[in-house]
């Protein structure tokens, strides 16, 4: 792309649309809790963040996981554990994303030495031996009921009770896992991991090992996944075996495709999408799975690039 | 023990499909699930509205089945070849999501409900005595069908001529169309015949599990388990280890029930650490 010269300063345009996509999404999701109700609005920075979490993954380094409801479900599970067992919420958060990462050191291990669809195959694999453990493990999830009624004690004179103040909790959190993401893409180790993606072997020959880069995104990956199921469990105070179901797993690839992938926004305004699209659906008593069907269906035939992807390329072609 | 072969015995048709698919086709087919599903639902629909029984429906399910994989594969699918396999498999998930709704709806529309019972036919209620154990009739014969079944796939693919086309037309199209071959209508064949064995399966499931829109939906993942322990596209891999895992399920339960239906992901992920590949599959670069 070329840098415009205007008045001898040297602007790189990527960087001015990034900061104006910035700033679009930072005012929308200060302003969201006041436009729709608090709650919906706390499901869009949890989904939009695991969504982000995947495209780490999936845009970033070519790996289609199809079990990331493991790391979500793991840590929702976990957060809503230590808040039933009295610990408080910073810790309660901070448990539930180390869980996930935890989990994903022997899930990356044993996955990244495959690669395409069988990478998929064996992620959906071990995402299903987590959600039958979830569903069998009673005491640490309560089986079929889940975890409700859990504490969220007060911290720092914050009263959790109030939706709006959980939201904007949440939307510190998920600044904080953006950033993350943000500053992984950007830094020498995303522009690597982009190569691996593109061409391995390539990689491989300038010094890179690919094996290494797939395990460290893995990991970045489930964290962040991690982090945005601890903001889930915080945000509704209900966990339940949905969180691990394979439908999660496919519903966050959803999100992603349809925001578009490899552009780090997309995946939260697709996640904004899909939330929104379901409750309006709901609310009209409309069926939910066969309209969410289509659309993903025709995603995959005619817009793989997603919403956001359409309008860069279209700002570009201008 | 014997329960284990019955349900070993859909495990094989359902990955005998999803292998055949997949060895030929490089689909992976999210939407096996489905199929097997709408095989159930065709047979229960046909009962109601043509008041056709059990034999009819064996041969008019699947075949109804196969007919929606024609559809599914020429006007979906096949625009996405050349594409990574990744988006054949999102593409299936969407349009398993849309069937399960889809059949759901009608169920509940049309026949007011949202599970049914089905009967067996006639001669093969009752039970069977083998000399070691009384066995349900309907159920060994669900067995030796689908014995059968794999078995003669597996003899079409790996010694017929039919067979032998249908490898070259997926390995090199560009050369199997220069000697006259019409590779695209082959591939179309393919799919509507491992969509039929799901069907198949389907219809056979019906009496012992009932019609119910989500009965693939669990299915299915144990499946795509038993396809990766076997190893990818290798028709013998799916079938041994479809029979393998169920008695293995079965055994497991017995000695520990809770275990049963994670057995089959904890030794995926054993077989995983010993042969990436899987137990018959090739290494991936030697395709």
């Amino acid at each position: 792309m070329s840098a415009v010269t205007k008045l001898g300063v040297t602007r790189d345009p990527a960087r001015v649309t990034r900061a104006a996509w910035l700033i679009g999404l930072g005012i929308i999701l200060l302003a969201l809790p006041h436009l729709i109700y608090p709650v919906l609005a706390l499901d869009i920075l949890a989904w939009g963040l695991f969504a982000v979490a995947f495209d780490l993954l999936f845009g970033f380094s070519g790996l289609l996981s199809f079990g990331h409801a493991a790391f979500w479900g793991t840590s929702a599970y976990l957060t809503a554990y230590l808040l039933g067992h009295g610990q408080s919420v910073p810790v309660a958060i901070a448990g539930g994303t180390l869980s996930a990462l935890a989990l994903a050191v022997p899930v990356a291990y044993l996955s990244v030495r495959s690669s395409g669809i069988y990478f998929s195959m064996i992620t959906l694999a071990f995402a299903q031996m987590v959600s039958f453990l979830a569903l069998q493990w009673t005491d640490l999830t309560g089986g079929e009921n889940g975890l409700q009624g859990f504490a969220r004690p007060s911290f720092l004179g914050l009263d959790f009770s109030d939706a709006q103040v959980r939201y904007y909790v949440c939307l510190a959190l998920f600044t904080l896992g953006f950033g993350v993401a943000y500053r992984a893409v950007r830094s020498p180790f995303g522009q690597a991991q982009q190569a691996v993606r593109d061409s391995e072997q390539r990689a491989q020959s300038v010094g890179y090992n690919p094996a290494r880069f797939k395990f460290t995104a893995f990991l970045l990956s489930a964290g962040l996944a991690g982090l945005a199921g601890a903001m889930y469990t915080f945000g509704h105070g209900v966990v339940s075996l949905e969180v691990v179901n394979w439908r999660t797993s496919g519903e966050v690839v959803m999100m992603t495709l349809l925001g578009g992938t490899t552009t780090l926004f997309g995946p939260v305004i697709g996640a904004g999408i899909v939330l929104l699209l379901r409750d309006v659906l709901t609310t009209a008593n409309l069926p939910v799975g066969i309209v969410t069907g289509v659309v993903f269906v025709l995603v995959v035939l005619f817009f793989r690039r997603g919403v956001v992807g359409t309008l860069q390329h279209w700002l570009r072609r201008r | 023990m014997f329960n284990g072969l019955v349900n070993g015995a859909f495990y094989a048709l359902l990955s005998l499909g999803l292998a055949v698919i997949f060895g030929m086709l490089r689909i992976v087919n999210f939407m096996h699930g489905a199929l097997y599903m709408l095989g159930a639902f065709a047979a229960f629909a046909l009962g109601q509205l043509l008041g056709l029984g059990f034999w009819p429906s064996l041969i008019l399910a699947p075949l109804l089945v196969g007919l929606l994989g024609v559809v599914l594969e020429r006007g979906l699918l096949s625009r996405l070849y050349g594409l990574e396999p990744s988006y054949n498999l999102l593409l299936t998930f969407g349009l398993t999501l849309l069937t399960q709704d889809l059949v759901k709806q009608v169920m509940l529309s049309r026949f007011a409900v949202s599970s049914a019972p089905y009967s067996p036919p006639e001669v093969l209620s009752g039970v069977v005595n083998l000399g070691f154990v009384v066995f349900p009739k309907y159920r060994l014969f669900v067995i030796a069908l689908s014995l059968v079944v794999c078995l003669v796939t597996w003899f079409v693919i790996e010694k017929t001529r039919v067979g032998a086309i249908i490898r070259a037309s997926t390995e090199n199209p560009v050369v199997t169309r220069a000697f006259g071959i019409n590779v695209s209508g082959w591939v179309t064949g393919v799919f509507a015949v491992g969509a039929a064995l799901a069907g198949l399966a389907g219809v056979l499931a019906a009496p012992i599990y009932s019609v119910e829109p989500y009965m693939g939906a669990e299915l299915i993942i144990t499946t795509f388990a038993v396809v990766v322990i076997g190893g990818m596209g290798s028709i013998m891999g799916s079938v041994v280890t479809g029979f393998a895992v169920g008695v293995l399920a079965a055994v497991g339960a017995a000695v520990y029930p809770p275990i049963a239906n994670t057995l089959v992901f904890i030794l995926m992920a054993l077989v995983l650490l010993v042969r990436p590949s899987g137990l018959f599959g090739l290494p991936e670069g030697a395709r």
